[in-house]
């Protein structure tokens, strides 16, 4: 079975966010640009299923719609341990072309597993994994903490309101991963680094597609009033003000 | 025309959010001059059904059938979306939970229509239609066009407060299922937590951070929680030591949660925790670090060690109680 899991090329989460062109735009300068938080760790938990024969993955394929610019965070993906590598060389525009531009570049590859991570920590849409499910007419599982392949048949756990689900879903599927999935995001070594640079990266002219959704602009948060401090040793009237002036309880 | 809500249930019953996305859908239906059509799937008594008026839903239909015990993505959002195209739905409204999650975009590809999630305040405009939202886990906030003429949006849990609009209960009994053929998921095991506030659902939430400095000092962290009615929470390294239990990691890579009150006690308020509680109403931050980035974020504050703070609140809890 062939693993393939999709990036989103995000600012490290540490950024502080600016816009220009009259809020149009986000500020790149200065920016470095990570693998998704999420999707790294759908990357760790592809490879560890490879790395135990018994799951009988043959290859793990990163896919990003982005242009060449991407290209560094697509070689970490490579560095990390993904085989090869597939670039849809369009600027991404909503997730709904990001989703239907995988959907064309992936749709004849016959990968089993497809991972997406829950959310971009960009636009938080939390839609793209769901979408190229749809895209693709293949089944989705959505807040998965867990994938195992247990006789050849892939087992998930799907986080839910206060609890979990065990399951099966016959391949080819989405896990769509969340927190659980895997414990600390694999990090590359020298020799991946080096191996990295002679991966395959197939690089894919776009189809003709148009998207549903556009930013306006941007707004930044409005400032939250100043911090009212209590003194430790009376700490007790925190609880008065919560009540009487904040009303919560 | 309609504006068509999709609700879960929880054991035939249905909880705040329900209520909320339904006092929403009603909102942006009076924007469009619309009816809102409430769809639950899934066995629930008509007296639960009928609460769903209470909150303007002008039609509930609800679906009964067995093919829905199992949630499939795939099946459920092609019966969604053959209620949404029977009923004319121009804006459809979910969750932004994981059931939300996972039937938006399936429905925005079906039904091509543009999707803006995790949306907390009503449409900016409807003509042209753009919503407000937060984008870069709430460092920004951004403006989206949906161009398409259906939209979906997803509604943040706990950020829209609940508004009565009674209309007559009117119920339509379906017992139309999906298409079983679409159904490639198998549920084997369901394990539920029973008894314990929900961290999504709460309302107060009280949370600890590596200043609790070690496993044992929880015990007045919990009480004050018990005291409050409120859920536990923790940051990542807390449960990444196993200090705490994995489900109540918040931030970025955990839990996004909106609770009225956050307690945020022994925690630095790093971007990647803030981004996961930083739609609380009332953030109220104790630590002994005067220059910790979390009072940047709190409406309320103790600079003081925990483990001294801790037992003063929990006896003013008591004594506010006891009034
Ligand atoms: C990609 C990525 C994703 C991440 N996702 C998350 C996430 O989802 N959630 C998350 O929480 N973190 C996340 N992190 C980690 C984050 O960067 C911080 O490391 C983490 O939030 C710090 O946790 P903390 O505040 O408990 O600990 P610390 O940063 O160690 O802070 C402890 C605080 O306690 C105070 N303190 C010490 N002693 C006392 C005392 N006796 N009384 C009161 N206060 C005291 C200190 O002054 C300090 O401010 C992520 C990091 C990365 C890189």
């Amino acid at each position: 079975m062939k693993v393939l899991f999709c990036i989103s090329n995000v600012p490290d989460t540490t950024t502080k966010v600016k816009f220009v062109n009259e809020s149009k735009k986000l500020d790149v300068s200065g920016i470095q640009w990570v693998i998704n938080p999420w999707d790294e760790l759908a990357l760790t938990r592809a490879l560890e299923l490879k790395d135990d024969a018994a799951n009988g993955i043959q290859s793990v394929t990163v896919a990003h719609v982005g242009t060449v610019g991407a290209e560094p965070t697509i070689r970490k993906a490579l560095a990390i341990g993904a085989d090869d590598a597939i670039r849809v060389n369009t600027e991404a525009d909503d997730a709904y072309t990001i989703a239907a531009q995988l959907a064309e570049a992936v749709r004849s590859e016959q990968f089993g597993i497809i991972m997406c991570g829950i959310e971009s920590s960009d636009h938080n849409g939390s839609t793209v994994g769901g979408m190229l499910a749809e895209f693709l007419g293949c089944p989705s599982v959505t807040g998965v903490s867990s994938v195992k392949i247990e006789g050849g048949i892939p087992v998930i756990v799907r986080e839910i309101d206060g609890g979990k689900e065990v399951l099966t879903v016959s391949a080819p599927f989405v896990a769509i991963v969340q927190k659980g999935i895997a414990k600390e995001p694999r990090i590359a070594a020298m020799r991946g680094i080096m191996m990295a640079r002679t991966k395959p990266i197939k690089v894919i002219e776009p189809a003709a597609c148009e998207s549903l959704t556009e930013v306006v602009d941007y707004e930044m948060p409005k400032a939250r009033a100043a911090c009212k401090y209590v003194d430790a040793e009376n700490a007790g009237k925190l609880i008065a003000l919560l009540q009487n002036e904040a009303k919560v309880f | 025309m309609s504006v068509l809500v999709f609700l879960e249930n929880w054991d035939g019953r249905f909880k705040k959010l329900s209520f909320e996305l339904v006092s929403y859908a009603s909102k942006v239906a009076d924007m469009l001059y619309s009816p809102v059509i409430a769809l639950s799937f899934g066995q629930v008594d008509a007296s639960e059904l009928e609460k769903l008026a209470t909150y303007g839903a002008s039609k509930v239909i609800s679906v009964e059938n067995d093919l829905l015990g199992t949630f499939d993505e795939q099946a459920f959002a092609g019966l969604i979306a053959g209620v949404a195209q029977n009923t004319d739905a121009k804006v459809l409204v979910l969750a932004n939970n994981n059931a939300g999650k996972a039937l938006a975009p399936r429905l925005s590809v079906r039904l091509k229509a543009g999707v803006a999630s995790g949306v907390s305040k009503l449409p900016v405009s409807t003509e042209p239609f753009v919503v407000y939202k937060k984008v870069y886990s709430g460092k920004a906030f951004a403006n989206i066009l949906i161009k398409t003429d259906i939209k979906i949006l997803t509604l943040a849990q706990n950020s829209f407060e609940l508004v009565e609009s009674p209309k007559p209960f009117v119920c339509e009994k379906s017992a139309a299922g999906p298409d079983g053929s679409l159904i490639k998921t198998q549920v084997k095991e369901v394990q539920i937590q029973s008894g314990k506030i929900l961290l999504t659902d709460a309302d107060i939430v009280v949370s600890g951070g590596r200043g609790m400095k070690s496993p044992e000092n929880w015990a007045p962290l919990v009480e004050l929680a018990g005291l409050l009615g409120a859920a536990t929470a923790c940051s990542r390294p807390v449960s990444d030591e196993g200090w705490r239990s994995h489900d109540e990691h918040t931030g970025q890579t955990g839990k996004i949660i909106a609770p009225n009150l956050y307690f945020a006690i022994g925690i630095s308020g790093a971007t990647q925790h803030l981004a996961g509680i930083s739609s609380s109403k009332f953030i109220v931050a104790i630590n002994t670090d005067k220059d910790a980035p979390i009072f940047e974020a709190a409406q309320y504050g103790i600079i003081g060690d925990a483990l001294k703070v801790l037992p003063k609140l929990v006896e003013a809890v008591k004594e506010m109680k006891s009034k």
